[in-house]
C-alpha cells in the first residue's frame, strides 16, 4: 500500500465511499459529468481498487477529478453501496493537500472558489452575497438579476429582507463575534491551513505560466482560470 | 402519470415530520434569489398555522456550497454545522429545519457518519468546544422546509384562495415537479417517498388540484454541479444539463415547474434565459418561458398572497401568464417597484424571450 492510498483510506469518506467495485458501469450511465465530460467515474473506482500510487497520483494531478458535479446521482444507483461521489471529495482534499490540483486546468480553478466563496464566508457569513454577484460575472443571470442588482437595497426592503442590518431575517449583517466565530473553526479545523496551500501553490503556478499575480480578481491569472478553458474537455459524440 | 407503482414505493419511504416548534435556518442561495420566499415560509407557519419557528440571529451558512465545490474540509463543514445545533441546543429546540436542500443533504451526511464513527463526532465536540466554548444536542428531528409544507399540504388547502386549475378550460394546471438531488438522492429514507420518485412536491401539487408529469429526464439534475457553476469557464456543464431537462419536459407543455431546492429554480428560471439569447429557443407557450416556482411561492399563491409580496417579479421567465390561469388578482403596474410603491425602472426585456404580456 502506498503512501497516497493510506492518505485515502483515513478519510471516513473514502471509507464509507469505496466497499467493492464490480466494474458495472452503472454509476457511469446515471452521470451527469459523464454525459458532458470525457468522464467516467468507473473508471476511477477502478484505480483506486489497484492502490497504485503511481496511477493515484496521476490521477490527482488530473483532470478527471474535477469533471464530477457531486450531484451524487452514482449513490442511489450503485448496486454494491459505493459512493464514487464521496470518493471524488476524498480525492479532490487530498490534490490539494499535496499542491497537485495545479497541474491541471480545472484543478487551478480552486483560487477562483477559495476568492469567492471562501472569502465570503469569512467576510459575510454566507457563501453568497448579492452585492457581490457582479452581472459581468453573471451574464447568464439577465436583465432581472441586472435591474435587481442596482436596486438591491429597496428590492430586498419590498421583499421582507433585512439586508446589512442587526438581528435576525433575511441577508442580515452577520455579528463581528460570529464571524470570530467561523474564523476560529477555519482554524481549528483545517480550512485556513487549506486556503493557505490553494495561495501558495496558485502563486507558484501562475509565476511558472509567466501571468501577474495578486491579492485581488483583477489579475491575469485569477482573469485566466476564471474565464477560459484552454483545451477541449467535452465528450466525444 | 402511471401512479400504482409508485405509490408503493412511497409506501416504503415515509418519513416522521416534527409538528411543532421549528428551529429554522435560512439558505445561501434562497436568501439571495428568492428572498420572499423565505419570508412566505414564516408567515404561513406562523400567521396561517400558529407554529412556533424561531430563528436564532447568530446562525450562519453551514458551509455547504464551498464543502462540495470542496474548498473547504469536511472536518470544517462538520464544525460548522455542530455549530448550528449548539445555537438550536442553546435556543431550547430540539427540530431542526433548514430552507437549503444542500444544507439538508450535508447534515443527514454529518448525522449519518456520526453516527457509523462515534469518534469523529467526539472529535468534532471537541473541534467545537476549542473554537467557540459551544456544546451541543443532536436534533430529535431533522426536516427540510419542503417536508413541513407537505406536513400541513391539507391544512393549507383547507384555506386557498386558489386551487392548481385553469380557470379558463376548468382542467387542471400540468405541473413538472424537479427534487433537488441533495434531498434524497445519497440517503433516500431521509425523503418522503425515497430517492426515485420522491412524494414530497407530489403531494403538494395533488393536494391542492394539479397534475403531476411524468417525463424522461425527471430525476436529472438541474446542473449546479457546484464548481461547474461557481467557476465561469464550466457553465457549459450546468446548462447542457438543464437544456436536456427543457427538451424532455417541453413536448409534455407543463404550466409551470415546482421546485424544493433553492438553486434549482434559479437554474431552471436562468438558463431558459441564456439558451434563448444562445439560440433563439423558448420552451413555454407563446414565446414565453415555463414559468419556474419554489415551494413556498406555490403555497402563498394558493393561499391567496400578493404575488409581488412572495418576489415573482424577480423571476427572469415571466410567471404573468400562469397568475392568469390561476384566477390571481394582481396589479401589474405594481411589479417593478419599490416598498410604498417606489418606481424602480423596469428590467430590459430579453432578446428572444417573451417577458412583458403586452408587448
Amino acid at each position: 500500500m502506498g503512501r497516497l492510498f493510506k492518505k485515502l483510506t483515513q478519510d471516513v469518506r473514502f471509507i464509507e465511499g469505496l466497499k467493492a467495485c464490480l466494474n458495472c458501469g452503472t454509476c457511469t450511465a446515471i452521470c451527469p459529468a459523464a454525459e458532458f465530460y470525457d468522464y467516467q467515474p468507473r473508471k476511477i473506482v477502478d484505480i483506486l481498487q489497484t492502490h497504485d500510487d503511481d496511477q493515484i497520483e496521476a490521477l490527482l494531478k488530473s483532470e478527471t477529478i474535477w469533471y464530477c458535479g457531486e450531484c451524487m446521482s452514482c449513490v442511489t444507483r450503485c448496486p454494491r453501496g459505493n459512493a464514487p461521489g464521496l470518493l471524488i471529495t476524498a480525492l479532490r482534499s487530498l490534490s490539494q493537500e499535496m499542491g497537485f490540483f495545479i497541474e491541471s486546468e480545472k484543478g487551478r480553478q480552486q483560487l477562483a472558489i477559495k476568492r469567492t466563496v471562501g472569502e465570503w464566508i469569512l467576510n459575510y457569513g454566507y457563501c453568497l452575497y448579492p452585492s457581490l454577484i457582479q452581472p459581468e460575472m453573471h451574464p447568464e443571470q439577465g436583465p432581472v438579476w441586472e435591474w435587481e442588482h442596482h436596486n438591491l437595497s429597496e428590492i430586498m426592503d419590498r421583499l421582507g429582507a433585512n439586508y446589512q442590518k442587526t438581528g435576525p431575517g433575511i441577508l442580515r449583517k452577520i455579528p463581528r463575534e460570529d464571524l470570530d466565530e467561523i474564523k476560529r473553526i477555519f482554524d481549528e479545523t483545517g480550512a485556513t491551513e487549506r486556503f493557505a496551500k490553494i495561495e501558495e501553490f496558485s502563486k507558484k503556478k501562475a509565476h511558472e505560466m509567466n501571468m501577474d499575480f495578486d491579492e485581488s480578481m483583477d489579475n491575469e491569472y485569477f482573469k485566466h482560470i476564471y474565464n477560459k478553458t484552454e483545451k477541449d474537455h467535452i465528450r466525444e459524440k | 402519470m402511471n401512479i400504482q407503482g409508485k405509490r408503493n414505493i412511497w409506501k416504503d419511504y415515509q418519513k416522521e415530520i416534527a409538528t411543532n416548534r421549528y428551529f429554522y435556518v435560512r439558505s445561501c442561495v434562497r436568501q439571495n434569489f428568492f428572498p420572499g420566499s423565505e419570508k412566505a415560509f414564516l408567515r404561513i407557519l406562523k400567521d396561517e398555522l400558529s407554529r412556533d419557528v424561531y430563528e436564532n440571529a447568530s446562525h450562519t451558512t453551514c458551509s455547504g456550497i464551498g464543502y462540495h465545490s470542496d474548498i473547504i474540509p469536511f472536518e470544517t463543514a462538520m464544525t460548522m454545522v455542530a455549530r448550528q445545533f449548539a445555537l438550536m441546543t442553546e435556543s431550547g429546540y430540539e427540530n431542526f429545519t433548514t430552507s437549503c436542500i444542500t444544507s439538508f443533504g450535508l447534515y443527514s451526511e454529518i448525522l449519518e457518519t456520526w453516527h457509523h464513527f462515534p469518534e469523529v463526532e467526539e472529535r468534532i465536540r471537541e473541534h467545537l468546544l476549542r473554537a467557540t466554548g459551544r456544546t451541543f444536542k443532536k436534533p430529535a428531528n431533522l426536516s427540510h422546509a419542503s417536508d413541513v409544507i407537505f406536513k400541513f399540504r391539507k391544512e393549507i388547502a383547507e384555506k386557498a384562495k386558489h386551487r392548481l386549475i385553469n380557470r379558463k378550460t376548468g382542467n387542471p394546471l400540468k405541473v413538472v415537479e424537479h427534487i433537488g438531488c441533495h434531498y434524497s438522492k445519497m440517503f433516500p429514507s431521509k425523503g418522503i417517498g425515497g430517492a426515485e420518485y420522491p412524494y414530497v412536491l407530489v403531494g403538494m401539487i395533488e393536494e391542492w388540484g394539479g397534475e403531476v408529469i411524468d417525463y424522461p429526464e425527471r430525476r436529472h439534475c438541474c446542473g449546479f454541479g457546484f464548481r461547474q457553476y461557481l467557476v465561469k469557464a464550466n457553465r457549459g456543464y450546468s446548462l447542457a444539463c438543464s437544456k436536456k431537462k427543457f427538451e424532455s419536459m417541453a413536448p409534455y407543455k407543463p404550466d409551470f415547474i415546482l421546485t424544493n431546492c433553492p438553486g434549482c429554480p434559479m437554474f431552471l428560471d436562468r438558463w431558459q434565459y441564456a439558451l434563448s439569447e444562445m439560440e433563439g429557443i423558448t420552451y413555454g407557450e407563446n414565446g414565453f418561458g415555463i414559468p419556474v416556482l419554489t415551494y413556498e411561492e406555490l403555497a402563498g399563491l394558493v393561499l391567496g398572497y400578493d404575488p409581488w409580496d412572495l418576489g415573482l417579479q424577480v423571476h427572469q421567465v415571466t410567471v404573468d401568464p400562469l397568475l392568469d390561469k390561476l384566477g390571481v388578482d394582481y396589479d401589474p403596474s405594481a411589479k417593478f417597484t419599490g416598498k410604498n410603491g417606489i418606481d424602480l425602472g423596469k428590467p430590459e426585456p430579453p432578446s428572444f424571450l417573451k417577458f412583458y404580456q403586452n408587448e
